[in-house]
């Protein structure tokens, strides 16, 4: 874990190093400074040599001025360091979130992905900076003064040596039982960004059904959790500054002790006590440091380990070694497909599914709710990796394509669009980042929202807010097919996507891809017959396997269902359909 | 996502950047007042602290008075007696021993003090969120505010569990060790306290300046936050259009910005301590040279002795002052946490002048009572000034009078709307996309208000009737459906808490999603996650109609209920649909002709203007938008 997280030091590597290095010189800076401070008593004030003084406190300042520079400097490249360091690790992190398939996802949830990549990693910044101040302080100094006082009394010195493992042990103890706390407690964070997060999301059914209360009471239970975790956490962790005040005061007093013993016995003089109590006082306040150093890795252990979890994902869908580059062309072909979501034989929710679609050609796809519509299309775009068969675009098993190759030829119109924050344009140009002004306007002609984009104020450059909030439903399907037509696909997926638009819109945008879009390969799912009845072939799903496969005019002779539907639909309107 | 709901509107972006700024020093104040609820505990914890800072007074005070007082006496003794000495050394234990337990007995009542507080903030600023208007969801971004509650409160959390006490015990060392000085020499004392001043002054331009990039952290993470959130759920869109490398970018440049804020306020947090301390170290030269030259030449009557403790006093007072220091540097970014969540709680929560209340009511001689059980019967209670309650019975009948309404004050969304929906009368919305027939909708349950003119319900002005109660009365099926983390019962159970299992599986029967449900895995008890990802759209919309269902309310909109469900099953949730509307008022928005076409009244909206009302029959005879619409092909929208 720690190589796999020190490897995102990176570019950083300079300051990272650099600060410890100012930090041992600062630590020998602020050794010497009191030695030279008992000395200045010594020699200086107590016979009132003035000179000595004078010497001596030239010495200080110079002394004082180097170790405000080198604790500056190591200041500063700690904080530069460790900024730097969370930001390749966040970088890392949502790199590779961009690879996880919808299935990978789905397992860690958005709200424990988005903790893991801001409150974890803050954590782990944290940690990450105590470490390189105080990692290499503490022990620099905790040798230093060990030295120092083992100079002036290796007997009295023995102390320290019988106070560490009392100390240690004691540490031990409770970073082990408050480890595992706090793992929990950061599961809870993921909960409770769920919970906000859906709040947010889903404030209008909230605010509808006047749940507000019911919400508050689902919300504090899990605030009430995080309150009895952290707490039973910190408390384990309360134990750790008596524990360290227990260890200093008895050594103070030991040494109180045995040094005026020695005193007496003429081994040691005052001064000599006086030193060694505060070099004593230095030892333990490093171990103090250190312990607070281990208590925050025990924090960012929990939220290391969560990191790491995340990075070693295996994303399910991935490159081929070898990938295909280019796809020939829009042909489809489905060989005995099986899919289950669950990866499971067993439970497949499409299956014997045998498909032909040459390229250029226009599909229907029909069916009940549930029918496995939606999947049967994202499998094309390769969203989900099929369970049996083999899905082709182009002659060529979609698996064995470059993905971005695969998905930037086939464009896809989702059932649930969403348009981010940004202008129209913004949101255009993910179709085709380099799109000018001409392309889009003519995508926008194609998908009939120029006139209504030119009604915005500040048209193309209109603002939508996330999730397209401040368009209408219908509206925000006919940008989202603008974006998708401005790929310039192959292939072409409308997944119920103008289920917002009138009925004589729809006409229009389907007018504009008999006439521009010839040699795309189209499959529209509709709920109406009429947005797929002059498509080449309609296929019949039911309960996630092919009923019928024909055009209107042959479904409409032998399909059961499909006739159901048809008649279903135009009946009362008949009479007055053109 | 959010449902659809505000039409062509120009407000503020989403990523509003807030401005680099200091904290007013309400928001301490406001912190204080959350400290208040644990008053007696916060008192023993404040005691403890003096008590364990007592004890570290004494402890550097301890060291002198065994050299003067029980070593120095020993010396030279051919017998030297060390059980005094030892006594004063186990005293010195007790009072160790004192020190110890008090400061672990403030660690843990701190606790329960910070742990506490945390919560209550969390708490409020989730009750607070509740009661925020839509218009807030609209304009902030969903991230940000998630950040509130996780990266805000955390940064809270340290500075009350660790600041607090080391800022208490810090200052009590001040003034014993400030006390000490005085009695030994108040001209070098000045020196000190000027020295100290000079410190303070340093520290507060720097903690001022790392405060201001605190600041600015907390708003980047929350950036971050929300730049993340936003991409997470767009998932499918970044797939689909091989718009990683985008995202990537996107993500570097407010990861960039992070950074640097970061780096910033760390790097001013980090130098303050060197040069705390190394200002106290000038000072210790400083008053060696001075006090040494006054004592060698015998001004004022210091005496060397005096000095040399003197400047090891001096060394124990500036430690404690550069530690507070230290200190309010996690204080300035607890401050900058706490500034971003009273910012959420501080905004204007819907209002809500409404009192008249729904109660439940019986007919007693003719007259309505109220009553506490449930009969099925429902009255809006309206008290008068003189405590007089007069009953009207819940009905179902909405009017809108000459309705105006934008969004944003400036483009026009609904103007000089009027309708009315008798009880039990099914009115439909039709119209192109962005006509504003959300809107009217949305205005209904007061969602947003209007801006000119009226709506009535039952008579009353909805304006007058409590939020709560007017929203229990009208049941919503919205276009986008949002699922919440739970049961495929608890989601349909949002509807109507207290309504039973059987209640809600008859009302998933009613919505014709019963075939589906019983298919899944657990059938109804199949934990939903990740708002409902597992289901297909059209399923979804038969859970949100379940929903509805269940709530049994007397007014009904259905905002393209049924948009995502095929035909086939809308035929079987049409009967159920049907059973439903019976006797209720219903605003139904639909593409579906088999919809709209039994309605009383079907409004054709174009640009927010009602341009055609009429039955089916009448409207198509008047040959107008809706006959247009109507023959374009089986369905209109």
């Amino acid at each position: 874990m720690i190589k796999q997280l020190s490897a995102f030091i990176g570019e950083y590597k300079k300051d990272v190093l650099l600060s410890p290095t100012f930090v041992i010189l600062e630590v020998i800076m602020e050794v010497l400074i009191p030695y030279a401070m008992a000395y200045l008593i010594d020699f200086g004030i107590e016979p009132g040599d003035m000179n000595v003084i004078i010497k001596l406190g030239a010495c200080l300042v110079v002394a004082a001025l180097l170790s405000l520079l080198f604790g500056a400097l190591a200041g500063c490249y700690a904080a530069s360091g460790s900024a730097g360091y969370a930001k390749n690790l966040r970088k890392g992190l949502y790199y590779k979130i961009q690879d996880y398939s919808f299935y990978n996802i789905d397992k860690f949830s958005t709200g424990s992905l988005i903790t893991r990549l801001t409150t974890d990693i803050t954590n782990v910044q944290m940690a990450f900076m105590m470490i390189i101040r105080l990692g290499v302080r503490c022990p620099v100094m905790l040798v230093f003064a060990l030295i120092m006082s083992f100079s002036i009394s290796a007997r009295l010195s023995l102390i320290f040596l019988l106070i560490l493992p009392v100390l240690a042990g004691g540490l031990y103890l409770i970073i082990r039982k408050a480890h595992p706390i706090f793992e929990s407690v950061f599961r809870t964070y993921d909960k409770l960004n769920n919970v906000v997060q859906e709040n947010l999301r889903g404030i209008r059914v909230v605010k509808s059904f006047v749940r507000e209360d019911y919400e508050k009471e689902k919300f504090r239970s899990i605030s009430q959790r995080i309150y009895e975790q952290f707490s039973k956490a910190e408390k384990l962790l309360a134990f750790n500054g008596p524990l360290m005040q227990l260890c200093i005061y008895s050594a103070i007093l030991l040494i109180s002790w045995f040094g005026a013993v020695h005193i007496v016995a003429g081994n040691l003089t005052t001064g000599q006590l006086v030193s060694l109590i505060s070099y004593a006082m230095q030892v333990l306040m490093s171990l103090m440091m250190l312990s607070l150093v281990f208590v925050m890795i025990t924090i960012s252990q929990a939220s290391a380990e969560r990191i790491c979890e995340a990075l070693n994902e295996t994303p399910d869908i991935t490159n081929p070694a070898e990938p295909q580059y280019t796809v020939a062309n829009g042909d489809i072909d489905f060989e005995n497909v099986g899919f289950s979501y669950a990866k499971d034989a067993g439970k497949l929710c499409l299956s014997h599914i045998d498909l032909h679609i040459r390229s250029g050609q226009t599909v229907g796809v029909i069916g009940g709710t549930g029918s496995s519509k939606s999947t049967l299309v994202q499998l094309i775009p390769r969203f989900y990796d099929v369970t049996q068969g083999a899905v082709k675009v182009g002659g060529v098993d979609v698996r064995d394509y470059d993905l971005q190759a695969l998905r930037q030829q086939v464009a896809m119109v989702l059932q649930k669009n969403i348009l981010f924050s940004g202008t129209v344009k913004d949101n255009l140009r993910w179709g085709d980042a380099g799109a000018g002004e001409e392309e889009m306007k003519e995508a926008c002609v194609m998908a009939q929202a120029d006139g209504f984009v030119g009604e915005f104020p500040g048209g193309y450059d209109y603002q939508i807010e996330q999730g397209g909030n401040n368009v209408s439903g219908g509206q925000r399907q006919r940008l989202c097919i603008a974006r998708a037509l401005l790929k310039k696909p192959k292939i072409l997926i409308l997944d119920d996507s103008t289920s917002a638009v009138d009925t004589k819109t729809e006409a229009l945008i389907r007018q504009a891809f008999q006439s521009n879009l010839a040699g795309v390969t189209k499959i529209i799912i509709a709920q109406r017959v009429s947005s797929i009845m002059d498509a080449d072939q309609i296929i019949v799903l039911d309960h996630g396997e092919i009923n019928a496969i024909g055009n209107h005019q042959e479904l409409l002779a032998n399909n059961a269902i499909y006739q159901e539907v048809y008649y279903s639909q135009t009946k009362g309107g008949d009479d007055h359909a053109a | 996502m959010p449902p659809k709901s505000m039409p062509m509107s120009g407000r503020r972006a989403a990523y509003a950047t807030a401005p680099a700024r200091r904290f007013s020093p309400v928001t301490a104040k406001r912190l204080f007042v959350y400290f208040g609820r644990y008053r007696l505990l916060f008192a023993v914890v404040v005691f403890c602290i003096l008590l364990s800072a007592l004890a570290a007074v004494a402890g550097s005070l301890f060291l002198q008075i065994l050299i003067d007082d029980y070593i120095t006496p020993l010396l030279g003794q051919a017998h030297p007696n060390f059980a005094p000495l030892l006594k004063a050394i186990l005293i010195m234990g007790g009072v160790y021993l004192i020190g110890i337990v008090s400061v672990f007995a403030y660690n843990r009542l701190m606790i329960i003090v910070s742990q506490g507080t945390l919560k209550h903030i969390r708490d409020d600023m989730f009750s607070l969120m509740q009661a925020l208007p839509l218009r807030y969801f609209d304009t902030h971004t969903f991230g940000d505010v998630m950040s509130r509650y996780t990266n805000d409160t955390d940064a809270l959390r340290q500075m009350i569990s660790q600041s607090l006490p080391n800022c208490i015990s810090s200052i009590v060392s001040i003034v014993a060790v400030f006390c000490a000085m005085l009695r030994l020499s108040w001209q070098l004392t000045i020196v000190v306290v000027a020295v100290a001043f000079l410190m303070i002054k340093v520290s507060g331009k720097i903690t001022g300046k790392s405060g201001e990039y605190f600041f600015r952290q907390q708003n980047s993470l929350g950036k971050v936050n929300g730049y993340i959130e936003e991409m997470i759920n767009g998932q499918r869109e970044i797939k689909a259009f091989c718009h990683e490398d985008e995202a990537k970018k996107g993500f570097d440049l407010v990861n960039e910005e992070l950074c640097q804020d970061g780096a910033k306020a760390h790097r001013y947090a980090n130098i303050l301590m060197p040069i705390m301390v190394n200002i106290g170290n000038l000072q210790y030269v400083l008053i060696a040279v001075v006090g040494g030259a006054l004592a060698i030449h015998g001004i004022s009557g210091l005496t060397l002795g005096v000095i040399a403790s003197f400047l090891q006093l001096s060394k124990s007072f500036t430690m404690p002052v550069s530690q507070v220091a230290q200190q309010m540097n996690s204080v300035v970014m607890a401050l900058a946490g706490a500034e971003r969540i009273f910012q959420l709680m501080d905004e204007k929560p819907e209002a809500d002048q409404g009192t008249v209340t729904l109660v439940n009511a019986c007919l007693e001689g003719g007259e309505l009572q109220e009553t506490p059980e449930h009969t099925g019967l429902w009255a809006w209670k309206q008290t008068d000034e003189n405590g007089v309650s007069r009953y009207r019975q819940l009905k179902g009948d909405v009017r809108l009078f000459n309705v105006d309404f934008s969004y944003d004050g400036k483009k026009t969304v609904l103007q000089d709307v009027s309708l009315f929906a008798k009880p039990g009368q099914k009115i439909a919305f039709v119209g192109a996309t962005g006509a504003g027939k959300t809107t009217i909708t949305n205005l209904i349950n007061r969602f947003y208000d209007v801006n000119q003119g009226q709506i009535t319900y039952d008579g009353i002005d909805i304006q007058h009737i409590r939020k709560s109660d007017l929203r229990h009365s009208l049941g919503v099926v919205l276009q986008d459906v949002n699922l919440f983390t739970g049961t495929v019962l608890d989601n349909i159970r949002y509807g109507r808490l207290d309504a039973s299992d059987k209640e809600c599986i008859a009302a998933a029967k009613t919505a014709g999603a019963d075939s589906f449900i019983t298919r899944l895995p657990q059938g109804y008890h199949t934990v939903l996650e990740g708002d409902g990802s597992g289901l297909s759209q059209g399923q979804r919309q038969l859970l949100s109609i379940a929903r509805a269902a269940v709530a049994d309310p007397p007014v009904l909109i259905l905002d393209e209920a049924t948009s995502s469900i095929d035909t086939r099953t809308e035929a079987i949730v049409q009967k159920g649909m049907d059973a439903l509307m019976q006797g209720r008022t219903v605003f139904v928005i639909a593409h579906r002709l088999s919809t709209v076409r039994n309605a009383q009244a079907i409004l054709v909206l174009e640009h927010g203007k009602i341009i055609e009302r009429g039955e089916h029959q009448e409207l198509l005879a008047q040959k107008g938008k809706y006959y247009q619409l109507y023959t374009g092909a089986f369905e209109l929208e």
